[in-house]
């Protein structure tokens, strides 16, 4: 501090320039809101009427109604074996993807391109959009769920796979090949070891994301307590949609508490 | 040096499992196996319909090449108003998270307090974003209102649960030094807590806008409008080719938003 | 025998690390190589199984040109050539025993492996071998579990399960205590004696390299400037070794020339 400044009275937070920038993000975003709140199209009239026809509905919706419990369940528990069988499925399946995305396993330019390629489409389309695909090829049911949650999977598992690979330890790998032994068993030997316990995370991880996912795969036709779900809501049963929604929650927490408890398990 | 009294050679050994109990390891194994045969087994699946798939899956790729971009302004309709429902929703979601993330954080909330809070985290977490965009459609009519609404159950089921968990995480000490200087509570709230909490807000609101982006995209198939809804008729009225453009533009826009937003929050 | 001549080996278009380098490696000595970091004492080592690619030269053990393999045949060449780590360098999540017989891992098949079946001799011979150097009760514990010099002697079984016809050790002490240091040192020592193996060491150490070995070479910047028994390695010679600067180096010989 100089001597100068002893006699200062006056004290702001930041400089002119951040002040400048600030100023310009708040705008920006301001403006942002703006546009999208002015050019939307929605009829606001809707929009006022929205909390009265909200209330209405919950209201609806008390007492639910549990005499399709058995039905539910029953549904629900399939819902359950497709996450399962896709997870199954796609984790194996992402095993390879993963070595041919991860830099320092793909055996040449191409097919690092490849294994990329495989990881962004399967990625970058949401579970729904691919079970419309294959709803349409498969038809309605739940071969389109499976196959449709196990496309969306193999990106989610091999991305993370192939950047655990990207950063195992590499000096095993280098004491194997100094052994003479050949690619594979350097593999078997200095690389899945090191990968184990990150495969094995991101397995239960995925399998509680697609326990969710497989609930919303009915309303395109593609099985589970969707199709339940939707069935309830076309006819306007909502003490039974009540039913199923809680049915649901419940679901999505015992997956939660047993990922929980499997993670502890087994890491 | 040791171990020179080389004790009677061995020469077996296996790994040792990583159960030691053979029964309960076994018992595993055969669980498993029976889940898996008596799951494909009992699973409705209708074989024949799934063989003739690949005759369909043919003609679908026939249809969908080459990718036809003809109604493109129906595409930038379908896009600019997938943006507005993010960028309303993660407005909404961000302004309604901040409350309720105090609301379930244990060291600034009354126990019954924090309960409620947890409760409306876990509930917004639980349901999948096109199971609340249905019953929104239902409630509030089709549109892009419902899908806002859905995209802020969402937001808040994501970002007031991570800002719960970084006020848990919060140095009380600051706190307290603003409470010994006789601070007054909003005083304390913005001095001591939210520069606290800001930093991981806003990298979380922009996370939130690139996750709404991708979402928007998918309860637009429900009827909650947004390029969604654009792919759905699509779908609907066998245009394949069409289908396959939009799908083409959704990869890439979720393609430009995640690199953006990476690269903001890398800034910050 | 194990006889290196003209090794050169360059990174990029840099000053090359090693430059122009004879060793010839007979019997069943241990040789210790000392010299400052960035001499090239670990890029020679590296030179001789490959994990480093040589730029020009020739390095010939028992008969086999090193340099000119490929494939198969390097990999049955690197079966032959033990090698130590400073780091160890273990699979951290393996058992000790799955180390161990990774040392086999050249010899045995790829179901063998995988199955963790390895054949009756191998098991025998990594229960002598551990036993011999005091960690066969570790057989089936994880190897990140053990102390430094346990690691360590768990890193000089597996290389001896390759029944090398050559060991090299590159700085094997360095990560570990005085004591710790010497036990290996020692063990080293002894292990050449008793198996006919000549060891090459990599060492930081001068005291213990005078210690421990037959034949100290001293290298500097890429160049052996001093090759002979430890008694000899006298004050001027370690001062030969250990001072100067690269460039301090390319001075001189810009002044010899002229």
């Amino acid at each position: 501090m100089t001597l100068q400044e002893l006699g200062r009275d006056d004290w702001t937070r930041f400089t002119p320039r951040q002040r400048m920038m600030r100023f310009a993000v708040f705008a920006l975003c301001a403006a942002a809101i703006a546009w999208a709140l002015t050019s939307i199209e929605v009829i606001w009239a809707w929009v006022w009427d929205a909390p009265i026809q909200m209330g209405d509905l919950f209201g609806r919706m008390v007492p639910p109604d549990p005499t399709n419990l058995g039905v539910i369940l029953r549904v629900l528990w399939e819902t359950v074996n497709i996450a399962t069988i896709a997870t199954a499925l796609a984790v194996v399946i992402a095993l390879p993807v993963a070595y041919l995305s991860a830099q320092n396993t793909t055996p040449n330019r191409a097919t690092l391109w490849l294994g990329r390629f495989i990881l962004v489409s399967s990625r970058s389309i949401n579970t729904i959009i691919w079970a419309l695909l294959f709803v349409a090829i498969f038809g309605p049911g739940i071969v389109a769920g499976i196959v449709a949650i196990m496309f969306r999977s193999i990106g989610f598992v091999g991305k993370l796979l192939g950047e655990a690979i990207e950063e195992i330890d590499k000096r095993p790998v280098e004491a194997l090949e100094a052994t003479g032994a050949s690619r594979f068993k350097v593999i078997a030997y200095a690389i899945v070891p090191q990968v184990m316990p990150t495969f094995w995370a991101v397995a239960i991880l995925r399998w509680d994301i697609n326990l969710r996912e497989s609930t919303v795969l009915g309303l395109v036709g593609a099985g589970g307590i969707g199709i339940i779900l939707q069935g309830a809501i076309d006819t306007f049963n909502w003490p039974e949609a009540a039913t199923v929604l809680l049915a649901i929650l419940a679901l999505v927490i015992i997956g939660e508490i047993v990922s929980v408890f499997l993670r502890r398990r087994i890491l | 040096m040791e171990g020179r009294i080389v004790s009677a050679a061995r020469d077996t050994w296996s790994k040792q499992s990583a159960i030691s109990n053979p029964v309960l390891r076994w018992a595993l194994y055969l669980g498993v196996l029976v889940y898996v045969v008596w799951v494909l087994g009992t699973l409705p699946i209708d074989w024949a319909r799934v063989s003739d798939g690949l005759g369909r899956a043919a003609r679908i790729f026939n249809g969908a090449f080459p990718p036809n971009f003809d109604r493109s302004e129906l595409m930038i309709d379908g896009l600019l108003e997938s943006l507005k429902i993010a960028i309303l929703a993660t407005t909404g979601g961000v302004i309604l998270s901040i409350p309720i993330a105090f609301m379930a954080a244990r060291n600034v909330a009354p126990t019954p307090i924090f309960y409620f809070g947890r409760g409306l985290i876990i509930v917004a977490r639980s349901f999948h974003p096109v199971i609340v965009a249905i019953i929104f459609v239902k409630a509030v009519g089709f549109g892009p209102f419902a899908g806002v609404l859905t995209l802020i159950v969402y937001s808040i089921g994501f970002v007031a649960k991570m800002l719960a968990e970084r006020i848990e995480e919060i140095d009380f000490g600051q706190v307290e030094a603003m409470r010994a200087a006789g601070a007054p509570y909003f005083s304390t709230l913005f001095y001591a807590i939210f520069p606290q909490i800001m930093p991981r807000q806003i990298g979380l609101t922009i996370y939130q806008l690139d996750s709404n982006l991708r979402a928007s995209a998918v309860v637009g198939i429900v009827g909650a409008g947004g390029i969604g809804s654009t792919l759905a008729n699509a779908f609907g009225r066998y245009d394949y080719d069409f289908a396959l453009a939009i799908t083409m533009v959704i990869v890439g826009v979720i393609l430009i938003s995640e690199g953006v937003s990476g690269q903001i929050r890398k800034r910050i | 025998m194990l006889k290196i001549t003209n090794l050169v080996k360059r990174y990029g278009s840099g000053e090359p690390v090693l430059k122009d380098l004879d060793l010839t490696i007979e019997g069943e000595s241990v040789t210790s190589i000392i010299g400052s970091s960035g001499a090239g004492k670990s890029t020679l080592l590296r030179c001789i199984n490959r994990l480093v690619e040589p730029t020009s030269g020739s390095i010939n053990l028992n008969g086999t040109e090193l340099t000119e393999l490929r494939g198969r045949q390097l990999r049955a060449a690197r079966r032959k050539i033990g090698m130590v780590f400073q780091g160890f360098n273990l699979v951290d999540r393996l058992t000790v025993m799955e180390n161990v017989q990774s040392g086999r891992l050249g010899y045995i098949s790829t179901w063998a492996a995988i199955t963790r079946r390895y054949p009756k001799e191998d098991i025998r011979r990594a229960f002598e071998l551990m036993e011999r150097v005091g960690i066969a009760h570790y057989a089936d514990t994880r190897a990140d579990a053990l102390s430094g010099g346990e690691r360590q002697r768990v890193g000089v079984v597996r290389a001896l399960m390759q029944q090398p016809e050559i060991l090299l050790a590159d700085e094997p002490t360095a990560s570990l205590d005085p004591k710790t240091s010497e036990q290996i040192m020692g063990l080293l020592r002894d292990l050449a004696g008793e198996l006919k193996l000549p060891v090459m060491i990599n060492i930081h150490n001068v005291t213990e390299a005078k210690q421990y070995t037959d034949r100290i070479v001293g290298m500097r910047y890429g160049r052996i400037i001093f090759d002979d028994v430890p008694d000899k390695l006298d004050q001027e010679a370690m001062d030969r070794i250990y001072s100067g600067s690269p460039a301090a180096d390319r001075a001189d010989e810009w002044k010899a020339a002229s």
